[in-house]
């Protein structure tokens, strides 16, 4: 296909050849990027000028908003080649910057940092699996999907796997795994936007919605493509400038992924002092004593529910005879009201509050130290192996389920299909990962960065004297941070603060001590973050409905217009259901993202690997290994994890496999499809010389008398 | 479209490459993942294996696709099997 004649009808995005497409692409985005500087500054003036903090919102959210809806409207298509795409000439570069955006959602943006942030050594594991899995990514998958050149994975599947069967697993996969993952983009979206503007947290979702479905609904693969560009920019900026600058106010020297090493050994040094403050020691002895009261009252429920409730209405009587003034008696009367109305609301009530305290009694705010690896101690009692082993062995196998999840997701790998050649297609992920690393290197220095701000200038400041962007954000959620001065000294003890690993890079800009505008930029960058990533999930979950479930399965006879026009409105279907069900706030919708690598990587990995690589590999084979390693993810999880569990109304008790955390259920899933791939193929025959002309077709960048499979 | 002698060693050399690269990546994230509380010698400020999870291995990565992408190249080059390119 490389070198086609482009049909669309965009003018700024079709070009003649692929080197004056690539030179014309440079300066457009380089234009765009220095406007985008431009954009910023303007409001930084402003913003002196005095231009208030919500406009500065506004302005941020309607000009990126119509930025993306703009790109949409001018590569507008209806071509299938270019509509599902791109029409194949996305230079490796472009690809690259394009996949960074697609691939690096609101999870990365926002709350990766946030993770290091509260967990320290272990959050890592997210670092190292989301770009490990592009050296999979690289050896295995890009470069022969690109030679096979279809539209979708289902449709690899389908072809190598002679039918629809497997083609049909795909499809459910695909849908499952996308699914989840976009509800959790349009949830970070509500955020941002409900944030960077004020307005209602539905009303969020549905404008940048609008957003998403301009773009997608009328340019498909090709206007998602340079929208991700676009976004991809504004991310980087967003997310490089603050870190920056608090690496210049700490440290003096403006390159913080070389210096933070220095602040973590500071940050090392201050754990050891804050583990033996006698304030702290108070702050925890204090919490550990509410903790025990809530324990004592659990052991007897209704007597100390009788207790409580005499106690609340004594205190109530007391009040109204001694004439106390009115928002007292109210305040007792409401204390009254929150009393447990019967004993299993209380066993709730009372758990939940022990919990919470018993979290306030571990040393540190209960975060691990920054640099330790693993709990527990190798040379320690046996308690202490057997949590060091079970710490490391789940760090591991979550890496191992992110990195496989990572060359599994079809999002991710349907952007090689739009690349001019499979040499291009290689160089694609090179360029791919160097654009993630950019960000996924920065975000550990941000998180030590922070850390060092905050136990050097926020602990022990006095509670009068507190930035003006605690209260700011304690207002907006206090699940997000909240300050209260347990042992009353008036001083700001780490104990006595909770912090939401989200609004950590959102309020780094005001940690730092930057101008508005940064903090309107930063959320921009999320914002462009979410979007790009919820773009590419709508169009392969369409793309499944549209391509492979009608026109391959059910219609093969449908006109290319009509297969276009139903991806669209498959869109605009998926999209509003997403956002319903986003709109709900599901609880775990953590959980649900990090379920999806796990579904991706037991569902696809093994069928596509052995697709390529193992010419014996059968139709009945692949089938098995896809719903047997899907099926052994999903039971773990029903079995293990607590939202899942109430959803299915599973009762026994916990069992975990070698203490593997569900996080990590594609650990059993994985293994279990290539086993049963290999087994169940070997005892069925062998796959026709179609399809082993097909293996030899995606190996080899050209044969002679090659078939031609690209889609068209 | 037969497959010649020359077809035969582009794709073991293929899998040799492949699989010398697999067990780069394979060290770098799980060996040193799984020693990582023995290699907590301080290198520039962070504890070494600190420093793999955050940079080192983040840059293995890149530099394992990257040769990969280029030793191909080559390769499809030298034993005829480069795509013709309308630039």
């Amino acid at each position: 296909m490389a070198g086609t004649t482009p049909k669309g009808t965009g003018g700024m995005f079709a070009a003649s050849s692929n080197v004056a497409f690539k030179k014309q692409l440079n300066k457009i985005y380089a234009w765009y990027t220095g406007g985008f500087i431009a954009f910023v500054l303007v409001l930084a003036v402003a913003e002196q000028m005095g231009l208030s903090r919500a406009w500065i919102g506004y302005l941020f959210l309607a000009a990126t908003v119509l930025l993306y809806a703009g790109i949409g409207v001018m590569s507008r298509t209806s071509d299938p080649a270019e509509y599902y795409v791109a029409g194949r000439r996305v230079p490796a570069l472009y690809n690259g910057m394009a996949t960074g955006a697609d691939w690096m959602s609101a999870a990365s943006f926002i709350g990766m940092a946030g993770t290091l942030y509260l967990t320290g050594y272990g959050g890592l594991a997210f670092i190292m699996g989301w770009t490990g899995g592009y050296c999979l990514v690289a050896l295995f998958l890009a470069p022969y999907l690109r030679k096979f050149g279809q539209f979708t994975i289902p449709d690899f599947l389908g072809a190598r796997y002679e039918g629809n069967l497997c083609r049909f697993l795909g499809i459910i996969a695909a849908i499952l795994c996308s699914f989840t993952y976009v509800v959790a983009q349009i949830y970070g979206v509500g955020l941002i936007t409900t944030r960077l503007a004020g307005i209602p947290f539905e009303l969020g979702i549905f404008l940048g919605l609008g957003g998403i479905l301009v773009c997608s609904f009328l340019g498909g693969m090709r206007a998602v493509t340079w929208t991700q560009v676009a976004q991809y920019i504004i991310l980087i900026i967003a997310y490089l400038v603050p870190v920056i600058w608090l690496s210049i106010v700490q440290t003096s020297f403006p390159i913080p992924q070389l210096i933070y090493g220095y602040q973590l050994e500071k940050v090392t040094a201050k754990e050891e002092v804050l583990l033996k403050d006698p304030k702290e020691l108070q702050v925890r002895a204090i919490y550990q004593e509410r903790a025990d009261v809530f324990a004592a009252k659990l052991k007897d429920i209704p007597a100390a529910l009788v207790a409580d409730k005499a106690d609340a209405e004594k205190k109530v009587a007391d009040l109204k005879a001694a004439n106390a003034p009115a928002d007292q008696v109210q305040a007792a009367e409401k204390a009254l009201a929150s009393v447990p109305a019967d004993a299993t609301k209380a066993k709730e009530v009372w758990t939940k509050a022990k919990a919470a305290n018993e979290a306030g009694t571990k040393p540190l705010a209960g975060m691990p130290r920054q640099a330790q690896q693993f709990a527990g101690d190798p040379n320690g009692d046996d308690k202490a192996r057997i949590a060091f082993d079970t710490s490391r062995r789940n760090f591991l196998a979550l890496i191992f389920c992110l990195m496989v999840g990572t060359a599994a997701l079809p999002h991710i790998l349907m952007r090689y299909y739009t690349t001019p050649s499979v040499k291009q297609a290689r160089e694609s992920v090179s360029w791919s990962l160097f654009f993630i690393f950019l960000l996924y290197f920065t975000a550990p220095a941000l998180a030590v960065l922070v850390k060092y701000q905050v136990f050097n200038v926020l602990v022990g400041t006095p509670f009068d004297q507190l930035p003006a962007w605690i209260g700011q954000w304690a207002k907006v959620d206090a699940a997000l941070l909240s300050v209260v001065d347990i042992n009353k000294d008036g001083i700001l003890q780490l104990g006595e603060m909770k912090i939401g690993g989200d609004i950590i890079v959102l309020a780094t800009p005001e940690i730092a001590g930057l101008p508005y505008v940064i903090s309107g930029m930063v959320a921009a960058g999320g914002l462009a973050a979410a979007l790009s990533t919820a773009d590419g999930l709508l169009l392969t979950i369409a793309n499944a409905l549209s391509h492979d479930l009608y026109y391959k399965m059910i219609n093969p006879n449908a006109p290319a217009a009509t297969r276009v026009l139903i991806s669209k409105i498959l869109l605009v279907i998926v999209a509003l259901a997403a956002a319903y069900v986003a709109a709900q706030k599901p609880a775990d919708i953590l959980f649900l993202v990090s379920a999806a690598f796990s579904f991706a990587a037991a569902a696809f990995f093994p069928a596509l690997v052995l697709g390529i690589f193992w010419k014996r590999a059968t139709k009945w084979g692949a089938a098995a290994g896809m719903i047997g390693g899907l099926g052994i993810t999903f039971y773990y999880m029903a079995t293990t994890q607590p939202w899942l569990r109430s959803v299915f109304n599973v009762t026994a008790p916990v069992e975990l496999w070698w203490g593997i955390l569900p996080i990590s259920a594609g650990i059993f899933g994985i293994p279990l499809g290539f086993a049963l791939i290999f087994v169940v193929s070997y005892f069925t025959s062998a796959p026709n010389k179609e399809i082993q002309i097909l293996i030899d077709h995606v190996r080899y960048p050209t044969l002679r008398g090659d078939i031609d499979t690209a889609g068209t | 479209m037969e497959l010649t002698e020359q077809h035969r060693i582009y794709w073991q050399k293929n899998l040799r490459i492949t699989s010398i690269l697999l067990a780069i990546w394979f060290i770098v994230t799980y060996v040193v993942g799984f020693f990582a509380r023995d290699l907590n010698f301080t290198f520039f400020g962070w504890p070494f294996s600190y420093w793999v999870a955050a940079q080192g291995a983040q840059a293995i990565y890149v530099l394992i696709i990257v040769y990969y992408a280029h030793y191909m190249n080559n390769l499809d080059k030298e034993y005829g099997c480069a795509e013709v390119e309308e630039d």
